[in-house]
């Protein structure tokens, strides 16, 4: 830290030559940062800082065609808890381009330029590298070299692979091309036209200074939804001009020889966005091979992801740094669940998470090492839940105890949630009570009931927690609890049929109106489950006595029955994985659906039957 | 010492006790021996050595021992997949030991769970089954059914969260009768039962079949009747999420109309009640 101290005050001292100067600057996407310029290699690179300088440093390289206010949104995250340093690579945004380009963009002058920066802004201490797009690609590259250990102290991949991974990855698929290995092959190679298309001269440099520089920031927003703030800034198409020789430079020599020793020497997050046009999820198959020390993360979104999803990023690089800083201690339980890739660190809010499946969703959600809201009415269930869910994974988790169907308390409950423990990123509408007996006999009490809790509580559920997600705007996911009596009539379930029904077709609904937000709803119809719903649903038309009979008798069928609602929560954890729409669990609520579709007469028949009582 | 009642004598009892704490002692002897890298066979047979050791020539059933989600009888299909396994134990993995001596005539059924180094949520499951503990004891003074009183730890368990694992045992049991086994020189056992301790439950299960009780305590209609006088070797078995605890001792049911003497655990000085207590002090 002294030693840190000492350059700051006499810049000059960094390291390999390089001439510093410092300048406050302000306004802009990086508005408050500190703006100064170093010296490598006959180039000047133009550097931000932001944050204070003791702090951990993490470093923000940007991609191609872009700049370093590509991360401004994740960088004013970060800010608080880090010193964040951000350059424009040579010949890009604030820094000159070398003279001749040809050559000029080669990955080891890329590291002499990472060298440079690094020893300026943290001459004492390893730095933490974060890279997007062609930034992950130098990152990479510095965290394979020799010459940069003890400079790194760990490497965020966003989008960018090694060019030497990816070569030897090609060359394993084209020496044994089985026919999943050529289909990856194949794939990636359709999606890479790009590559080819800047590897012609004089074309790319004439597009992007002419059309296409122009029409880019508005093909960002239709085609990747970044949202429209000032980026991507005015200097574009000198910078995407210029990086084409990022391509040309490197992309053939490395990939045709790639480097043998390509081992990270530090440990490796990688973030894969799901639905990158650019960039198949298969190349990282092989990847621990070369990345011993390697955290994966799944993020459903496209390329952009520094734009289009800063909060997602800034909370997996924070727990990252902050993780891999000396010192700290390792959490435990560490997460272990399937998903825990894709639901580490994610806020989840379950409803009806004090028993049944809204519970074991709740447990499944903190396997994967999501933080957990559980909500019931009961707030001793609801606080379990969450000791428990603490005690398999979850980092953090909460008990909350609130009515679904009162809508003061569902508003409450929004505003608390979004103060203490930020935007919900998954919501499962859960909670739901169940109804029998016939339609003459049930009480309008009965169906106020019936659909206060099954349909409102969503309703309520949906519209603060989805306006939120809709306000953030980085996607998110809303699970509700239909049922198969959903789309399965009965002639004694009217009452819950009906609200489920209207909760299914809600689902759809809402499905439609948010795609465009990248919000998936999900509407889970599990069947007959082994929960206590029937312990305590109501049967119409029956006196106290017959009440508790009917209950004790159908519990009994459904332990008989006995399916498990840890298997209903996978289901739930999946199909927010996938974005399934309606989700059938058991077989029979499987059969169930397909013969609503192809032969509801035959459900018709069923309904009629009048079940043992 | 607690009035002998059904016909254990104070020093039949004192027997029983003391075949409990060789069993138990094996138990911790054996955990204490288990280190990464054994395997479930290996962990049995050095119960089975132990025991032999030390006069042990005849099993109500020979030792078994589950690691990992084998705890929690993750998948478990069929009856023999409880027989232990080449599984190795690994660091944290939370582990049963479950044997059944017989010693001079009398049967020990115990269960011992334990972990290989520090896992928060075993101890809090550990701590749960306590709970379990008092309210069998108690429902049984009460002379509630067995059923009933099956049903009941069975809510208990999943209002805490938790699976019912016991259920995954023959006939679903949570219990079953243990008596006096006649000692014979030749003691076989056909799929990890003794056949002698097998014959006393058959012949129990007989005229249980008569009187309307059963030696079997399970969640079926056969076990619709009040608590029977008799050793009972209790087992409530909780899973979560692939962790398994459990405990196994034997409860003294009697005839007796005084509630504190109609039933009670034969030996309080058993390790899960230790720890429990050591808790409650440290606290």
């Amino acid at each position: 830290m002294n030693g840190k101290k000492l350059n700051r005050q006499d810049g000059t001292r960094a390291g390999r030559g390089a001439r510093i100067g410092a300048e406050e600057h302000g306004g802009g996407l990086l508005e408050g940062a500190r703006e100064r310029r170093v010296a490598t290699g006959g180039i000047e690179l133009c550097v931000a800082e932001l944050g204070d300088a003791e702090r951990p440093t993490v470093m923000l390289l940007h991609g191609y065609p872009d700049s370093k206010e590509v991360w401004s949104r994740v960088a004013h995250r970060l800010k608080d808890r880090f010193h964040v340093v951000l350059y424009d690579v040579r010949g890009c945004g604030g820094s000159t381009a070398p003279t001749p380009l040809r050559g000029g963009f080669t990955l080891e002058k890329l590291t002499d330029d990472f060298l440079a920066v690094a020893d300026a802004v943290s001459p004492g201490e390893p730095v933490h590298l974060v890279g997007h797009d062609w930034g992950s690609v130098q990152g990479w590259e510095f965290a394979t070299a020799r010459r940069t250990e003890g400079r790194i102290a760990s490497f965020t991949s966003i989008s960018g692979p090694s060019l030497d991974h990816f070569g030897h990855w090609i060359k394993r698929r084209v020496a044994r091309p089985t026919p999943r290995r050529a289909a990856q092959l194949l794939g990636q190679g359709a999606k890479s036209w790009y590559v080819y298309a800047l590897h012609t001269p004089v074309l790319p440099e004439l597009a992007w200074r002419g059309p296409l520089g122009k029409g880019w920031p508005r093909l960002l927003e239709l085609t990747e939804k970044v949202p429209a703030d000032g980026y991507p800034t005015a200097s574009l198409p000198r910078d995407a001009a210029h990086g084409a020789w990022l391509y040309r430079d490197n992309v053939r020599a490395r990939l045709r020889r790639p480097r043998a020793d390509c081992y990270a020497h530090v440990p490796v997050q990688l973030i894969t966005p799901t639905e990158d046009s650019f960039l198949s999820e298969h190349l990282y198959d092989e990847l621990e091979q070369w990345a011993p020390r390697l955290t994966r993360r799944t993020l459903p979104a496209k390329h952009w992801v520094p734009r289009t999803r800063p909060d997602h990023l800034a909370a997996w690089i924070t727990e990252f740094v902050t993780g891999n800083e000396s010192g700290t201690p390792v959490r435990e339980p560490a997460a272990t669940g399937k998903y825990a890739d894709r639901f580490g660190g994610r806020l989840v809010l379950v409803t009806g998470a004090g028993s049944g499946i809204g519970r074991a969703t709740a447990f499944a959600f903190a396997e994967a090492g999501a933080r957990v809201v559980a909500v019931d009415r009961d707030a001793g269930s609801a606080e379990r839940t969450a000791e428990l869910a603490r005690l398999v994974g979850a980092p953090e988790a909460w008990a909350e105890r609130v009515d679904v169907a009162d809508e003061q308390e569902m508003e409450k409950l929004a505003q608390k949630v979004a103060t203490e423990y930020g935007t919900v990123d998954v919501l499962v509408n859960n909670a739901g009570i169940g109804t029998a007996g016939p339609f003459l006999e049930t009480t309008t009490e009965e169906w106020k009931s019936t659909l206060d809790v099954n349909l409102w509580g969503v309703i309520h559920g949906c519209r603060v927690f989805g306006r939120q997600m809709a306000e953030r705007g980085q996607g998110g996911h809303i699970v509700n609890t239909a049922s198969a009596a959903a789309y399965q009539p009965s002639r004694v379930l009217s009452a819950y049929s009906t609200s489920k029904a209207a909760v299914l077709m809600l689902s759809e609904c809402l499905r439609a109106e948010l795609a465009g937000r990248g919000i998936g709803v999900t509407a889970v119809c599990p069947g007959f489950v082994n929960t206590n719903i029937v312990g305590a649903a109501r049967f119409a038309g029956t006196d106290e006595e017959e009440q508790r009979r009917r209950r004790r008798r159908t519990a009994r069928l459904y332990g008989l029955r006995n399916y498990p609602p840890e298997k209903v929560a996978d289901a739930v954890l999946r199909a927010v994985v996938r974005n399934q729409a309606v989700v059938p669990v058991t077989p029979e609520a499987r059969a169930a659906r397909l013969l609503s579709r192809i032969a509801p007469r035959a459900l018709r028949g069923i309904a009629r039957i009048q079940p043992p009582t | 010492m607690r009035p002998a009642t059904n016909g254990y004598r104070a020093d039949d009892l004192r027997g029983f006790r003391e075949v409990q704490q060789l069993a138990y002692a094996c138990a911790e002897s054996v955990a204490a021996r288990l280190v990464p890298g054994v395997t479930e066979r290996e962990a049995a047979r050095m119960q089975r050595e132990w025991l032999r050791e030390r006069g042990v020539r005849d099993w109500f059933h020979l030792p078994f021992a589950w690691f990992g989600d084998r705890t929690a009888f993750a998948g478990f299909k069929s009856p023999l997949q409880f027989f232990p396994t080449n599984r190795r134990l690994e660091p944290g993995m939370p582990f049963i030991l479950d044997m059944a001596p017989i010693h001079r005539g009398r049967t020990a059924d115990i269960g011992y769970s334990g972990c290989l180094g520090p896992h928060p949520l075993h101890e809090r499951l550990l701590a749960d089954l306590l709970d379990h503990r008092e309210l069998i004891l108690a429902r049984v003074r009460e002379r509630r059914p067995l059923r009933e009183i099956y049903q009941e730890v069975e809510r208990l368990m999943i209002r805490q969260g938790y699976a019912n694992r016991h259920r995954a045992y023959p006939f679903g049991v949570i219990a079953h009768k243990v008596d006096r086994v006649p000692e014979r020189r030749w003691s076989p056992t056909v799929l990890g039962f003794g056949t002698n301790a097998l014959r006393g439950l058959a012949r129990d299960a007989l005229h249980g079949h008569r009187d309307g009780w059963s030696p079997l305590w399970s969640p079926y209609r056969f076990s619709d009747h009040p608590p029977r006088p008799g050793l009972w070797a209790v087992e409530p078995h909780l899973g979560f999420r692939g962790t398994g605890a459990k405990f196994e001792e034997l409860l003294v049911v009697t005839d007796s109309r005084d509630p504190e003497e109609s039933a009670f655990w034969l030996d309080d000085d058993l390790p899960h009640v230790r720890r429990e207590h050591k808790e409650a002090q440290a606290a």
